[in-house]
């Protein structure tokens, strides 16, 4: 166990410079930062280049690289072209995005797996095909489309829900944004459930166990769930970055002042250090949440570590 | 299955020229895909599925088969009216058909969602093939540089990368979307050629001295292919519904592009006062997001025997 740990978290060392290299080069080679600074103005040259030369713009792309990974490591994002460091932008906005992904995990969590479970057990029945055809549903429909409709039926017509989320974030306001994010995830997460438990019902460990005089009960808590989840716990993982990246949609939408909020308007406002900052970060939880997967996974799975 | 196991492969190693021979002189040969294609012919969902892509196909070749009014032809007069005679779906802000909005706006979809899936597939089986079929440090190399990529998820890598190249045109999303979708496929393409590889026929193969190529191409490939296939179409879905959400943020295709995000986003202002405006391109999107994963669905459960 102990040298698989070590063998992914070396594995995981290019794979962070190479990303994190990645997004610093989209934004700071292929952009022109100055020029985003000044929007539609053409700057003075003389200041152009005194700022340039006051953000090290002049210096080679790696050792530009090489100093902003030195900041980060020390809790330094730099400083949004306005003047706020991007650290304290990332203290409004990420406890908003954290709370919202939370949030749809849970959700995506418990009616995925609940779902799933029930739609594996009874394959080829009402239920199954039930399932199927909603999570199809769920799938087809992008999330920006199930957003308005939910935020105008639900929110605005209904009433049963806040359409909008104030600046103090509560929970029973995240609730709608919530299953809006859930959503396509809670649908994969169902259909994998499903096919993994209908999978692993026919296999032959779990007609020892039934044969052996086992309650049902007990068969499929333990020997079937434990085996089925596997793949399930692999998908929830990668998906924690999906969800924090799909939140810049759902922020929009229900105007949360979150990372996706921050990022759009980095974006709009071409403020790279906000943009490059953000992503990072999100890059690294992605990152971060893959590693933990296949730890977990060794856990689970003994055939994994010795391989 | 019945029967079906009396193919070659599980037979006593034979030379690998003669497995193509053998097969024809049995009476009826069932491979892979033969099966495959029996089972997707029985299933409605096929069916269904295939009927609405290629009327997709056909719409987005040819629009005007389906409405004489042009998407750029708008009356400002007639600025978020609703359904008219000769304008089923209404008006859009701008005074735009709405109808014609939709009719026009698949040809972007079905584009960007094949072109950017043809690509990723092929850089992705390549990269993937490669990893698998060498193993060692090709792998590790190959893996790694795939992982950079999967590190970055597409709808953030799009909006950054977007927005910074200021792009706009189907050229460039879906040159985006395939840079950082390919990894996917490279990493189902590198498990089953893994799988391949170590099959017995491929092991005689390999014994009775046939080349590296032609283990590949007559061994491998046809073999490795079929979790590629599903994955690709029901990725293809996801591109579809990528494009629009990308459009929608401001940073994927931008007008004059008729394109189903671009109007949503537009309509999405005046969800409450109009809502036809919304509804009728989001449920175009909707519904050809649906047939393509029905169809990668459909795929799925003939090429997968575990299933059956």
């Amino acid at each position: 166990m102990g040298r698989y740990v070590i063998r992914r978290l070396l594995q995981m060392v290019p794979v962070f410079i190479g990303t994190t290299f990645l997004i610093f080069v989209m934004v700071y080679a292929i952009g022109d930062p100055i020029a985003a600074m000044f929007g539609d103005r053409t700057p003075d040259p003389a200041t152009a280049a005194a700022i340039r030369e006051s953000l090290h713009l002049n210096d080679p792309l790696w050792s530009q690289y090489l100093q902003y990974m030195a900041g980060i490591f020390q809790g330094d994002f730099g400083t949004s072209f306005n003047g706020t460091p991007v650290v304290e932008l990332m203290g409004n906005a990420f406890p908003n995005t954290i709370q919202l992904t939370l949030v749809a995990f849970a959700i995506e969590l418990v009616v995925g797996l609940t779902l799933g479970v029930i739609a594996g057990l009874r394959r080829g029945r009402l239920v199954d095909t039930g399932v199927l055809i909603f999570t199809l549903l769920v799938i087809s429909i992008p999330t920006f489309v199930t957003g308005y409709v939910l935020q105008y039926f639900i929110g605005v017509k209904l009433g049963w829900a806040a359409p909008a989320v104030s600046i103090d974030v509560t929970l029973d306001q995240l609730l709608l944004p919530g299953i809006v994010l859930a959503g396509v995830s809670l649908a994969y997460v169902s259909r994998l459930t499903r096919t993994s438990i209908a999978e692993n019902l026919r296999s032959d460990y779990i007609r020892t166990a039934t044969a052996k005089g086992l309650p049902r009960r007990r068969v499929v808590t333990v020997h079937l769930m434990r085996n089925s989840l596997i793949p399930v716990v692999t998908f929830l993982g990668t998906d924690i970055g999906g969800l924090m990246a799909g939140a810049v949609v759902t922020e929009r939408i229900f105007n949360i002042q979150g990372v996706g909020y921050q990022l759009y308007q980095g974006i709009l406002r071409q403020n790279s250090p906000t943009v490059v900052g953000f992503v990072t970060i999100l890059v690294v939880v992605f990152l971060a949440a893959n590693l933990l997967v296949d730890l977990l996974y060794a856990v689970l799975d003994p055939r994994i570590r010795y391989a | 299955m019945p029967d079906t196991e009396t193919s070659v492969h599980t037979q006593a190693p034979v030379d690998a020229a003669d497995v193509v021979s053998v097969e024809l002189k049995t009476d009826k040969p069932r491979s892979l895909w033969g099966d495959a294609w029996r089972d997707l012919r029985r299933n409605p969902i096929f069916y269904i599925s295939a009927v609405l892509i290629l009327f997709l196909v056909v719409i987005s070749l040819w629009p005007s088969l389906l409405t004489s009014t042009s998407p750029y032809a708008c009356d400002i007069t007639k600025s978020k009216q609703g359904p008219a005679a000769g304008h089923p779906f209404g008006f859009n802000t701008q005074g735009c058909d709405v109808y014609a909005r939709t009719v026009y706006g698949a040809r972007a979809s079905v584009v960007v969602g094949v072109c950017t899936t043809l690509l990723a597939a092929v850089f992705g089986c390549l990269m993937g093939g490669l990893a698998g079929f060498f193993g060692g440090w090709w792998d590790s190399i190959l893996s790694r540089v795939g992982d950079i990529f999967f590190g970055i998820p597409i709808l953030l890598g799009g909006i950054v990368f977007l927005s910074v190249i200021k792009g706009g045109s189907i050229f460039t999303v879906v040159l985006l979307m395939a840079i950082l979708g390919w990894p996917q496929i490279a990493r189902i393409a590198r498990g089953s050629v893994i799988t391949a590889k170590q099959q017995d026929y491929v092991q005689a193969a390999r014994a009775l001295g046939a080349s590296t190529s032609r283990m590949l191409l007559r061994h491998i490939t046809p073999n490795a292919l079929a979790p590629v296939i599903v994955v690709a179409t029901i990725a293809l879905g996801t591109y579809v519904s990528l494009e629009a959400t990308l459009s929608f943020l401001g940073v994927g295709l931008k007008p004059p592009t008729v394109s189903w995000g671009i109007d949503i986003s537009t309509a999405a202002t005046d969800v409450r006062n109009a809502p036809h405006m919304l509804l009728y391109p989001a449920g175009a999107l909707s519904i050809t997001v649906l047939a393509f994963i029905m169809l990668g669905d459909a795929v799925r459960d003939a090429l997968d025997p575990k299933l059956r």
